[in-house]
């Protein structure tokens, strides 16, 4: 696989953790309070599933973890702590990749669009055009190079996207509803490309098949506290705690 | 929905495909000039552009009349020219009285209205085939590399990629309506002219609405990968010596059109 990480020269001390989440409080403007002291520690190369209905804060809670949204709180990134001065270092190491790709896909051709973020972290163009290449190999998704964004189907978009925060080289990927809307051949294609990359993930999704499938570890979050954060297969298997949150045994 | 309908590239090999957007849309522009440029009546002139564009479509692949059969859809609007038929200079070839009015058509004014009828039918064709022969990215980064101002052509990038999005949205909530606009069997659908504008007027709300908030999250997606108020993008172009050359020739074309025009 062509994507390693690691872009940055000397990290700091992160004890193992790739990302770090303490005490986590954000409300929005209109006094909805969305996240109620959220913390959490991602390993390196651990892959992680974020479950819970409807309004629990995941969204919310994706969109602090590389600063569009900052609450009170503590995040660390391989031992980085986010604050306003650092958002472009932090951005390129945290992958986020939104449920909607044509939100993701702003730019007119495939390649512009994988190109966008090592443009913007002002890397030299032989630089740019190789790991536009490699993440695109990464997705199976070379022969689109040249290809118009919005011609592209749905699963065609996800796997384009995700090569979009790939050639940033991140520390971690976020993925906000990966396989929704996808047909099962799309969504079997996503699944094994995300189960081979070789880089921590945070997957928010409500596909608890592919929770069980693909992750060991599983965090439920409900009413912008997190209120599990365990064994997956231990989870799934506490119906009457499931049912509690909204959540269906897979 | 493919909304593959709004794309006028048609995708081939041929010479014209091959040349440099940026000289694709410098000569489009100059021609464009030049038929501005050319006096009224410039019959020889208008003939021998003509000629060329019938050419150039041959040699694009498209065959000889493909931006012929697609200019009309430019013409009702040379139509607002209509007002220069009744100048007041040259001699009277035409009256028609409407009611207290006496409105004269001039011979100058004919001469006058037929040129500006031609040259926009000229140039809609022009710029017919600048579209349907180079890719809509490649013409937004022409553009940038001819120094337009980044935030026109991030408009206009913006604009082309969202256009397919926007008209799907549309699309969805005509359908949505389509559904629900049920009537009882046997009488008509309720409600009159108000409600109906009421209802349209909604849905270009809920446009609105949606779009903004499209806007919101492009504009998240953008700050994830590092956007900071700049667009920067790679210079995929290099002019070879075919562009120099049509550069050259088109040049010399332009001269003799103005020659001809002037005759």
């Amino acid at each position: 696989m062509p994507i390693s990480s690691s872009p940055i020269p000397v990290l700091p001390d992160s004890n193992g953790s790739v990302l770090s989440v303490k005490d986590l409080l954000f409300d929005y403007p209109d006094g909805h309070v969305a996240l109620r002291g959220v913390s959490f520690t991602l390993k390196a190369n651990d892959k992680v599933a974020l479950v819970g209905p409807n309004g629990a804060g995941k969204s919310t809670l994706m969109l602090h973890l590389n600063g569009i949204l900052q609450g009170k709180g503590l995040i660390e990134i391989s031992g980085v702590r986010l604050t306003r001065n650092n958002l472009p270092a932090i951005r390129s190491m945290v992958g986020l990749v939104f449920q909607n790709p044509d939100d993701q896909l702003f730019s007119p051709t495939v390649f512009e669009d994988v190109a966008f973020g090592p443009l913007h972290m002002g890397l030299p163009e032989a630089e740019v055009r190789a790991r536009v290449d490699a993440a695109l190999e990464a997705v199976n998704m070379s022969a689109y190079r040249e290809r118009l964004s919005h011609h592209l189907s749905v699963g065609e978009k996800k796997r384009i996207a995700i090569a979009t925060v790939l050639s940033m080289k991140p520390q971690i990927l976020i993925l906000d509803e990966p396989s929704a809307g996808l047909d099962p051949r799309a969504r079997r294609l996503l699944i094994n490309l995300l189960r081979d990359l070789p880089i921590s993930m945070l997957v928010s999704t409500h596909d608890m098949a592919l929770v069980k499938e693909l992750f060991t570890r599983t965090i439920v979050m409900d009413d912008g506290k997190i209120v599990a954060d365990g064994i997956t297969a231990k989870i799934m298997n506490d119906e009457k705690f499931l049912h509690e949150h909204g959540l269906e045994k897979p | 929905m493919h909304s593959d309908a709004f794309d006028r590239y048609h995708h081939g090999h041929s010479l014209i495909h091959h040349i440099d957007p940026r000289v694709k849309v410098i000569l489009t522009l100059a021609l464009i000039v030049s038929n501005v440029m050319l006096p009224d009546g410039a019959w020889p002139a208008f003939t021998l552009m003509w000629l060329v564009l019938l050419i150039l479509n041959r040699v694009s692949g498209l065959g000889f009349w493909f931006t012929f059969a697609r200019s009309f859809i430019a013409l009702p609007f040379a139509l607002a020219a209509i007002t220069v038929l009744f100048s007041p200079q040259g001699n009277s070839v035409l009256s028609i009285k409407i009611l207290m009015w006496n409105l004269m058509i001039s011979d100058y004014g004919l001469i006058h209205f037929a040129s500006i009828v031609v040259r926009s039918w000229l140039s809609v064709q022009i710029a017919i085939l600048l579209v349907a022969t180079t890719q809509f990215p490649d013409i937004v980064h022409a553009f940038k590399h001819l120094h337009v101002p980044a935030i026109l052509t991030t408009i206009i990038a913006f604009l082309y990629r969202y256009l397919f999005v926007l008209v799907d949205e549309v699309l969805r909530l005509l359908r949505a309506r389509e559904a629900r606009s049920a009537a009882a069997s046997g009488s008509r659908s309720a409600g009159g002219v108000l409600w109906h504008a009421k209802v349209a007027g909604n849905m270009a709300g809920q446009l609105f609405l949606r779009s903004y908030e499209r806007s919101d999250r492009i504009y998240n997606a953008m700050l994830a990968r590092g956007y900071q108020g700049q667009m920067h993008t790679l210079n995929p172009h290099h002019y070879h010596l075919s562009d120099w050359l049509t550069l050259g020739a088109s040049s010399i074309l332009i001269i003799i059109l103005q020659w001809i025009g002037r005759l």
